[in-house]
């Protein structure tokens, strides 16, 4: 039952004000944690530091994440036309993409166990894995819904005409990338520069 | 209404139909009935956050009592905060805010009504997660705070309970303020303005944006505190690195909006109440909306007032404590409109108005309180004394309680379609008021003379008036006690009795007594459309040329009544759902899993969960919509 914006107080459709407040209060959520690096950052109990960051490499991986809020306008605006085929192409790729930068974010993991530091090294490590494991989840999460968004539009259950689940999805999406902007900035680039 | 008829689907998201039966219950997804669901659920948890709350008089009584042991003691008053905040007074306040938002807003129901069925399973399970620690080897015992590096560094999972429960009470507080905000600004009636709006929706507004934003911070700040007890992280250890004062930073972020969430709902309550019962509006309704607003916003600047201890240094302790003096003023703003909107009234001494003008009087007494507390030096003698339990039990107990009882008074009739026993009512009073205050005025003067908190024994050395004035405490808490049993009956007695409520018993102004008695399912046959502040009052009055309200003879709000049946029809209310409860259910087993480690309970958990988000998602809009 959708509700049509005209019936509405603010002429908004319920569930596009939900996810505005929800958001508002995820940025809540990120900035606590991103408090919590920066008050940790130099406590690396003679484990290593910043200096395991290997930024070109994280760089790649970021790209890879920001240009995916791309497809997912495209994905959205192909929802709104109504072509379907080609909105399911743009999520499959938006989705691809964030398991792409996923894959990095394991792989960057894995590199920097082996290099001896682990989530329970020093106050440093646990900050850090605390924060970008936690947006590592926000990706996973975002990528279950990409990828059941497009099984359903399959399975024509979810129809031409509702444009919005597509554009709540893509406003979580284009969040999580928004955040991923300011923990890179924050933990990978002030640090190294 | 929805697209097209929507045949009854013959797989497993079929939706279940009834509405009536104890199965309903389980699957509802109407306001009242969650409404009701919350109150009930918050008054089991009310009697036993008391009974422990006797336990711990009972010990206090006598310097060296041995009525429970120290390990004993530390659970109790831990569990009894952790109750009555978490468990009592929000979820109390969840009620009304489910049972009367939609009403008074002239809604038939909220935005997302399964999210708000979800809301209550998962406030359920995290107070049943919480208790469950009872029996598998100990309850939280580090305070409700949970002050690390006590909570952290402590063997045993006490803390881990903690941790893990409360994180599920904020999913739930969280999935809630969404839906309530989403409902007060989207679904009000034509012609509601937000300058029309009921003060009651105005503090719910403030109070959920205040959940909105202060929940992600107790969640991060539970997740490092179960970092730190279930795969030993550093981050409120010192000894390996970490800051305590961290957790007391993000906690009191928290935790100060936290007590605005609090009391909040209880001065909405009150600023409806007392209107009624003075017959006559509130005095300076703009300004009563712009303090409590103003409260929401301040309450985010003076959280270090509970840190003055710590030893933060001069200049922010003189910020904070500057901040927490000014909040002082929007509250005053409010309590002085209060009182002039009994001045010159004519007041009827109904048990709801007993109770609201026992809220003024009691939380002016804890509001000044808490303004000695924003003087450094005096908060350095009075912390962590029983002075500190004196002022917030005025806040929370004389402040939130008292409203939440005035407002279990007045709106039991719409809620039930009953009366409650006016005199049983006042009795009921009286014993409250008197219990009240002689169970915590005296920890003012005991904590003065230096009775620590936290402590099960005392010690013979602060002398035996300490001693004298703790048996008074005890005794008052006996008095409440009585006071409850006398509510108990009343309740009871009220819903064996027969006689059915009038829709508007009070006269009252608002919305919400338009609607018939018992409320039917769909809130409203006809959506009013609101062209006053206090329209139902304006429908009821009009003036004469001298200004006097006088009765509009008979009619005009009859006239929705003429309407009914026109459009009963057409209103198709949400069919109930099963996979609210199934998606709640899988957060108790995923915290069994983190705490005990254990990835059979983990994957039991994420397979709950996981099904009912498909199912939430798969099940179809309505089940054969006519």
């Amino acid at each position: 039952m959708s509700t049509a914006a005209h019936e509405t107080s603010l002429g908004l459709d319920h569930r596009k004000v939900a996810i505005w407040a929800f958001l508002g209060s995820e940025f809540l959520f990120f900035g606590a944690f991103i408090s919590s690096f920066l008050l940790y950052q130099n406590d690396v109990n003679e484990g290593p530091g910043v200096e395991l960051f290997d930024i070109p490499f994280t760089s790649v991986s970021s790209f890879v994440l920001l240009m995916s809020s791309v497809t997912m306008v495209l994905a959205h605006s192909a929802h709104v036309r109504g072509d379907m085929r080609r909105m399911r192409l743009w999520v499959l790729a938006t989705a691809f993409q964030g398991m792409v930068f996923i894959g990095g974010q394991v792989f960057e993991f894995t590199t920097f166990v082996k290099e001896g530091m682990a989530f329970t090294t020093s106050p440093f490590s646990s900050a850090f894995f605390a924060l970008t494991g936690f947006h590592g989840a926000h990706v996973t999460v975002g990528i279950l819904m990409l990828l059941s968004l497009a099984g359903l539009t399959k399975l024509d259950r979810v129809k031409p005409d509702q444009h919005i689940k597509t554009e709540m999805i893509g406003l979580y999406w284009h969040f999580v990338d928004i955040i991923w902007i300011i923990i890179f900035t924050v933990v990978y680039l002030i640090p190294a520069g | 209404m929805a697209s097209s008829s929507v045949a009854p689907s013959g797989s497993v998201f079929r939706r279940p139909l009834a509405t009536k039966g104890w199965g309903s219950w389980l699957t509802t997804v109407d306001h009242k009935k969650i409404g009701k669901m919350y109150g009930f659920t918050a008054f089991a948890f009310f009697l036993i956050g008391g009974l422990e709350a006797v336990f711990i008089r009972l010990q206090l009584a006598e310097a060296d009592a041995s009525v429970l042991s120290a390990e004993v003691y530390n659970q109790f008053f831990t569990m009894h905060g952790i109750t009555m905040i978490f468990l009592v007074v929000m979820p109390m306040a969840a009620a009304f805010f489910n049972f009367l938002i939609p009403l008074q807003i002239g809604a038939r129901d909220v935005a997302f009504p399964r999210l708000n069925a979800f809301s209550y399973w998962a406030f359920l399970f995290g107070g049943l997660f919480l208790y469950s620690s009872f029996i598998f080897g100990g309850a939280p015992n580090g305070g409700w705070f949970g002050y690390a590096p006590l909570s952290t560094s402590t063997s045993g999972l006490n803390m881990a309970y903690y941790g893990v429960g409360l994180q599920i009470l904020g999913i739930s507080s969280l999935a809630a303020s969404v839906n309530f905000i989403t409902t007060i600004l989207n679904m009000r009636a034509p012609g509601l303005t937000m300058m029309r709006l009921p003060v009651f929706i105005w503090m719910s507004l403030v109070v959920n944006f205040l959940l909105l934003f202060a929940m992600p911070v107790i969640a991060v700040a539970l997740f490092q505190l179960t970092f730190d007890k279930v795969f030993f992280t550093s981050f409120f250890q010192a000894a390996t690195g970490g800051d305590p004062v961290l957790w007391q930073h993000l906690f009191w972020l928290f935790g100060h909006p936290e007590v605005y969430i609090l009391i909040l709902p209880a001065m909405g309550m009150v600023s409806e109440i007392l209107p009624v019962f003075s017959r006559k509006p509130l005095f300076g309704y703009a300004a009563v909306v712009f303090a409590g607003a103003a409260i929401g916003f301040m309450g985010w600047g003076v959280w270090a007032h509970h840190m003055f201890a710590v030893g933060l240094g001069p200049v922010a302790n003189s910020a904070f404590a500057l901040s927490t003096m000014f909040i002082a003023v929007p509250t005053g703003i409010k309590i002085f409109n209060w009182v002039f909107t009994m001045w010159g009234g004519k007041i009827r001494f109904t048990t709801p108005m007993l109770f609201a003008i026992g809220f003024v009087a009691m939380f002016t007494i804890g509001g000044l309180s808490g303004v000695m507390h924003a003087i450094v030096p005096h908060d350095a003698q009075q912390t962590d004394t029983y002075f500190v339990v004196a002022h917030f039990h005025y806040v929370l107990f004389g402040g939130a309680l008292f409203g939440i009882m005035g407002g279990m008074y007045f709106w039991w009739p719409k809620l039930f379609g009953k009366m409650l026993d006016e005199r049983l009512g006042k009795i009921h009073f009286w014993l409250w008021f008197v219990g009240f205050n002689l169970a915590f005025g005296p920890m003012h003067i005991a904590g003065l003379l230096g009775q620590p908190r936290r402590t099960y024994v005392y010690g013979e050395e602060l002398g035996s008036s300490v001693e004298r004035w703790n048996q008074v405490s005890t005794l008052g808490s006996l008095i409440i006690v009585v006071s409850v049993v006398v509510f108990i009956w009343n309740a009871w007695k009220t819903y064996r009795s027969d006689e059915i409520a009038p829709h508007d018993p009070w006269d009252a102004r608002t919305l919400e007594w338009l609607t018939p008695t018992p409320v039917p399912e769909h809130n409203f046959d006809v959506i009013p459309t609101v062209t006053h502040r206090d329209e139902f009052w304006h429908r009821k009055y009009a003036e004469d040329d001298a200004g006097r309200a006088v009765p509009v003879p008979a009619g005009a709000s009859e006239d929705h009544a003429a309407e009914h049946g026109e459009h009963e029809e057409h209103i198709h209310m949400p069919d109930p759902s099963y996979w609210p409860l199934v998606l709640s259910a899988g957060l108790p087993f995923i915290g069994y899993g983190v705490i005990y480690k254990s990835i059979i309970w983990a994957v039991i958990g994420l397979v709950l969960l996981l099904t009912g988000v498909y199912g939430w998602q798969l099940e179809p809009v309505a089940e054969g919509d006519e």
